[in-house]
């Protein structure tokens, strides 16, 4: 019992002393933090360096880019998934089953290896440097398994439902609105929290096609401050700090959906 | 049920989305690994299996890139999967303080692995960081050491990072597991005597088998496809030890523009990939029980 409650103690720490240190790091100036690595910063809660970072860097900017992206992502991934899922339930099985493998394939393949022609073919389509760019590769990459898990859970719901307002004359889009969308709530919050967070905190596409300062997201942003401010932890952690509060608040007041939403992410990933 | 026309309107949008950036690049990638193309130039040539040979017998760069990925795999995958399932069975019932920690230990898998790769700099960091200041503190200033610039140990430390992002995450998944174990098992196993541990090697084990196969499943694929952590806090050095496959597609395409190369290189990437998949089902199937 006693070692039970020592391990998660010492757990606990682990995840806690790093993140503290984090925050009280990014309240400090560098020359404080070279002095007393890990001691409280001397002048308390001092936000000067979160103040210089929105002077002097395009903070708000970077900020604005990952609201865009993800928020824009995350919608277009969940429309379109949901359309396709809703389409695959209502097809014979055997078709069903050839389009589910197809859109669903894509889960086996990392990213790593469209990468070379992805970025052959956005420079051919005008598309780096540019946000649209970005969701649209972002929706298409994330497509395989918002259908994995939508798809999943429309099987579950049952046939009557749908039966019922075809009789009622209901076509296929107002079936699609007004019983599968509804029903499946659960499901495509689930979902949305997934995306939210692998978009918000996604490097790869953005590494790769945006090299423009005006559309940089904050992931991208970070890691450029890394190499302007090299071990200018304050400064860096300033940055890790506003661009993970959104995730964290979040975080805080929906906890349950981030778990499920992960969770569903991985088991079904 | 019938197939009526319009019911394939609903795949148009995300289809199209799908085939130009997804499928396209895929097929794509498999064409230009034929290739000796440099991602710019209208010019390429048809170099057969070049790539691939080139990638087995004449990259010593490429055949170390497979072990630092084994090696980073191996290690994340052990720990997480221990850490994760011994948590998980303390945390096992809900109460205030399980439901708590459990959303404690969660926590950093909502991050960006950017702001993880900066926070672990600065826990390894050979004079400011956490780590050795801890270890002189508590009397074992003889390990303290530069974790990252460690060409011996910097991919083990950067496994360690792995572990901490995500095995709260894997955490859920195993209470979710046990969770579902219908409590009589517990019960018959204790009238019959069992002791703990054979109650674990007869009841939980078997029974927790599919949430195994998920985590090990995913901890695998999750610790070889591995990118970003990489990317930032080494960039595969010091002298190419933390240069994981992904990464090293990355540098050949992006850095050395040999985009043909680069792409055999992830070709074969995704046939190790789907591989593990394929082994690691069959494994861990074997001795799933079913009652």
């Amino acid at each position: 019992m006693l070692f039970r409650r020592f391990s998660l103690i010492v757990y606990a720490l682990l995840i806690l002393i790093p993140l503290l240190v984090v925050v009280l790091t990014s309240m400090k100036t560098l020359q404080e933090t070279f002095a007393n690595p890990l001691g409280l910063p001397a002048n308390g809660l001092n936000i000067d360096n979160y103040v210089a970072i929105f002077q002097e860097q395009t903070m708000a900017g970077y900020f604005m880019n990952s609201v865009i992206v993800t928020l824009f992502s995350v919608t277009f991934t969940l429309l379109f998934a949901s359309m396709i899922a809703f389409g695959i339930t209502r097809l014979s099985s055997w078709l069903g089953n050839i389009l589910f493998t197809l859109f669903t394939l894509g889960m086996m393949v990392p990213a790593q290896v469209i990468m070379v022609p992805l970025y052959s073919l956005m420079l051919d389509l005008g598309l780096t440097n540019s946000l649209v760019g970005l969701i649209l590769v972002n929706v298409s990459t994330t497509l395989p398994i918002a259908v994995f898990i939508l798809t999943g859970f429309m099987k579950t719901l049952p046939k009557e439902l749908f039966e019922a307002s075809t009789i009622d004359g209901a076509g296929n889009w107002q079936m699609f609105t007004r019983v599968a969308i509804p029903l499946s709530l659960p499901s495509l919050s689930a979902t949305a929290i997934f995306l939210f967070v692998m978009h918000w905190n996604d490097l790869l596409y953005p590494l790769l096609f945006i090299t423009d300062n005006a559309y940089k997201t904050l992931p991208l942003a970070l890691l450029e401050f890394q190499g302007q401010y090299s071990t200018n932890y304050p400064m860096l952690f300033t940055g890790v700090i506003i661009a993970s509060a959104p995730m964290v608040i979040a975080y805080v007041f929906l906890q349950r959906f981030f778990v499920a939403g992960m969770t569903a992410g991985a088991v079904k990933g | 049920m019938k197939n009526s026309k319009t019911i394939f309107l609903f795949f148009v949008p995300g289809f199209l989305l799908y085939s130009i950036f997804f499928l396209y690049p895929t097929i794509s990638a498999l064409f230009y690994s034929f290739t000796d193309w440099d991602g710019f130039s209208d010019a390429f040539a048809f170099i057969g299996f070049d790539n691939f040979e080139r990638a087995f017998t004449g990259d010593s760069i490429f055949r170390k890139t497979i072990g630092n990925n084994l090696k980073f795999m191996l290690v994340v995958v052990i720990f997480q999967t221990l850490v994760a399932l011994a948590f998980a069975m303390i945390l096992l019932k809900n109460t205030k303080t399980t439901i708590f920690l459990r959303a404690l230990y969660f926590f950093p898998t909502i991050l960006s692995s950017v702001s993880v790769a900066f926070i672990w700099a600065f826990v390894y960091d050979p004079s400011l960081g956490i780590l050795n200041q801890i270890l002189e503190a508590i009397g074992l200033g003889f390990i303290a050491q530069n974790w990252l610039g460690n060409a011996n140990i910097a991919i083990y430390s950067l496994a360690i990072t792995q572990v901490w992002f995500h095995a709260g995450q894997m955490l859920i998944v195993f209470v979710a597991g046990l969770q579902a174990i219908p409590q009589e098992m517990y019960e018959v196993a204790k009238i019959e005597g069992a002791s703990k541990w054979q109650t674990f090697r007869a009841v939980t084990w078997p029974l927790l088998a599919p949430s195994a196969t998920i985590v090990v499943a995913y901890t695998t694929i999750q610790s070889f496809k591995a990118f970003d952590l990489v990317f930032a806090m080494t960039g595969g050095g010091p002298n190419n030890s933390t240069e994981i496959i992904a990464t090293y597609i990355y540098d050949i395409a992006f850095r050395s523009y040999q985009f043909g190369y680069a792409s055999a290189i992830s070709v074969i990437f995704m046939i190790i990939i789907a591989f593990i998949t394929f082994l690691q089902f069959k494994a861990l199937r074997s001795d799933r029980v079913s009652y």
